[in-house]
């Protein structure tokens, strides 16, 4: 599950994906506001699927309401820019403290069921969630059924670039720190933990890995990464509405991890690409045709590759390192000649 | 204390409806030991086909059958073709089919639907009808009772259904006594498919025919079936009612209309933290 390339090929591995990050972040300098747009999309929903990657994949809690984190998260900015005013960087930083907190209290219940009551519960919760936002006595605050607009933050004039433009830098920024937080979390201890909890949760007891603290660690975690991808998505789409985090939005976040591998990490990207691109063009069949892809894409990978897209790449490089196997690791004969 | 009554009587009317989808729930439980999310969307897609068949000029007996029969056969093909390939040992696996399944039958009603809002008839004679249930609540009630009651003769009485509830439990012992597991887990998909047809027939013409007609009641009927037992159609069904009426009274008299989603959210969680095998349910004993 949690595999690491051989040494000779890391540096390869690095330098592959700096230059990749390279040309994404020269990106904007040769494309329209719309795509700058779709590019800061594409970052909030990698974040997003990130935390059901730690959530599902690692700790193997599912969740069918992540929308609703992340609708939470996309709340909490619009609010916070729009009455409270507060300053644009911020606001992140703010969101994703806000989803620790209520990831860990949502956990409070959610630890205590299994399987496919979790399921049926988070599923509730995503249901549920957009009447939340309706309510009248919350109306003040959430804007009711209308909603609230978020104006585009301002980008320092030394910059000279555009507020699309800026976004997606802060975006950028935002996802780095996402990504290498999550990675660095999940290569450690408290990855183990999460893989040792999902496989076998009675042994990990046995081995000392409190239940409890982790699962709690594993829905807070995720509901922050959600929350402020939802927070990302709240300033490019610059509006928020109940509606937009529906238990279809859930749905759509899971599709997009099952697609991209809900145990890899770096498959978020494919799951990602999957999410902004497919509906667009499934769109152009029929209107009610995105939901038949997404939900014949979600039986077949299931069906047919498990593990993701991501497997796919991680079987290729597999076998190319295979090729020139030689004996490593702790099964090596070392010392040995 | 009139006012009262009235609202306990509108809430058994809606935990009349809960209940018939609440059934198909506990089928599909009695069968796979899992929870089918597109149970609701399903029965809508299969609503949809008898508005056709209605719209084609046939009577509303010949079309209830017909919807019945073909819905079974859909849920049996269902099991065949997607939800066998996947495998039942990964329970991840098969709460995505569920959900894949939810996708593309909301689609599938979207496609043949369109988003109109359609009136849906009421097989139901007004005398049925009093003071405090129209007579289409009070036939939906009925109804209820009848699927109850060949739902518990089926699965009790007969040695079919002994046969499914042991496939469902003890796959393996059961198939080395000479049950054929597989052919009882497509015939389990193809009646909770059958009972789910019939609860969007009681439904329609009360909610009215769209697409996402069966999305909330979707979540009171988990809620009724978790709170009578979901492996016990009688507590199922007196769950739902119970859901209905909890339901209706909070909305009333205590949080307003707008948090009735929030409220059948909250005894869900409540109930599964409390008492997860339901009030009349037999607690599952594992072996770890």
């Amino acid at each position: 599950m949690l595999r690491r390339t051989t040494s000779s090929r890391k540096p390869i591995l690095v330098v592959g994906g700096a230059a990749a990050l390279l040309l994404f972040a020269c990106g904007p300098y040769f494309m329209n506001g719309y795509n700058i747009f779709q590019l800061t999309m594409l970052m909030s929903y990698a974040i997003a699927l990130l935390g059901i990657v730690v959530l599902t994949g690692y700790c193997g809690q599912f969740s069918l309401g992540q929308g609703a984190f992340f609708g939470f998260g996309a709340y909490v900015a619009a609010v916070l820019i729009g009455k409270a005013s507060l300053h644009y960087l911020l606001v992140l930083p703010v969101a994703a403290a806000a989803s620790f907190v209520v990831g860990a209290l949502v956990s409070l219940p959610a630890i205590r069921l299994k399987g496919i009551y979790l399921a049926l519960t988070t599923f509730g919760l995503a249901v549920a969630f957009p009447q939340l936002l309706k309510h009248p006595g919350l109306e003040a605050v959430t804007g009711g059924v209308l909603g609230l607009t978020v104006s585009l933050p301002q980008p320092p004039e030394f910059l000279g670039v555009t507020q699309d433009h800026w976004l997606f830098l802060v975006s950028l920024v935002t996802t780095v720190i996402a990504f290498a937080v999550t990675a660095g979390l999940l290569r450690g201890r408290v990855g183990r933990a999460f893989i040792a909890i999902s496989d076998n949760p009675t042994a990990s007891v046995a081995m000392g890995v409190s239940l409890q603290h982790y699962k709690m660690l594993a829905f807070a975690f995720s509901s922050m990464l959600t929350g402020v991808a939802g927070a990302i998505s709240a300033l490019a789409v610059r509006y928020v509405a109940p509606d937009s985090f529906s238990m279809f939005l859930s749905v759509t976040l899971l599709v997009g991890a099952v697609v991209g591998g809900v145990k890899s990490v770096w498959g978020v990207i494919f799951g990602a690409l999957f999410m902004l691109y497919v509906p667009n063009i499934a769109n152009q069949i029929s209107e009610a045709a995105p939901w038949a892809v997404y939900g014949a894409a979600l039986i077949l990978v299931v069906t047919f590759i498990p593990d993701g897209i991501a497997s796919l790449f991680d079987r290729f490089i597999g076998r190319r390192r295979n090729a020139a196997a030689e004996p490593t690791g702790v099964y090596a004969p070392s010392g040995v000649k | 204390m009139g006012e009262f009554l009235n609202q306990v009587l509108a809430g058994v009317a809606n935990g009349g409806i809960y209940a018939s989808l609440a059934l198909a729930l506990v089928m599909i439980y009695q069968a796979t030991q899992h929870i089918n999310f597109a149970q609701g969307e399903m029965a809508t897609l299969s609503t949809f086909g008898a508005w056709f068949l209605f719209d084609a000029g046939m009577p509303y007996w010949v079309v209830f059958a017909l919807t019945v029969f073909g819905s079974f056969i859909m849920g049996a093909l269902v099991e065949r073709l997607v939800v066998k390939p996947v495998g039942t040992a990964s329970p991840f696996a098969f709460i995505a089919v569920t959900v894949g399944l939810l996708m593309i039958a909301n689609s599938a009603s979207h496609w043949v639907g369109g988003g109109d809002i359609r009136e849906f008839p009421s097989p139901f004679p007004g005398w049925l009808g009093s003071r405090y249930l129209s007579a289409h609540e009070t036939g939906t009630i009925l109804v209820t009772m009848i699927v109850l009651v060949a739902l518990l003769t089926f699965l009790k009485r007969t040695p079919f259904g002994l046969a499914m509830r042991a496939a469902a439990q003890n796959p393996v012992s059961s198939g080395f006594v000479g049950i054929r597991v597989g052919l009882m887990l497509t015939i389990g998909w193809g009646i909770s498919a059958a009972i789910g047809a019939i609860a969007g027939m009681m439904v329609a013409p009360i909610a009215f025919l769209e697409p996402n007609m069966m999305g909330s009641i979707l979540l009171y009927a988990f809620a009724g079936a978790l709170l009578g037992g979901i492996n016990n159609p009688t507590g199922a069904v007196i769950g739902s009612f119970a859901v209905g009426i909890f339901e209706n009274l909070l909305g009333v008299y205590v949080t307003g209309s707008e948090l009735k989603l929030t409220s059948a959210l909250c005894l869900i969680v409540i109930l599964l933290i409390l008492r997860p095998s339901g009030l009349f349910g037999k607690a599952a004993v594992s072996r770890v």
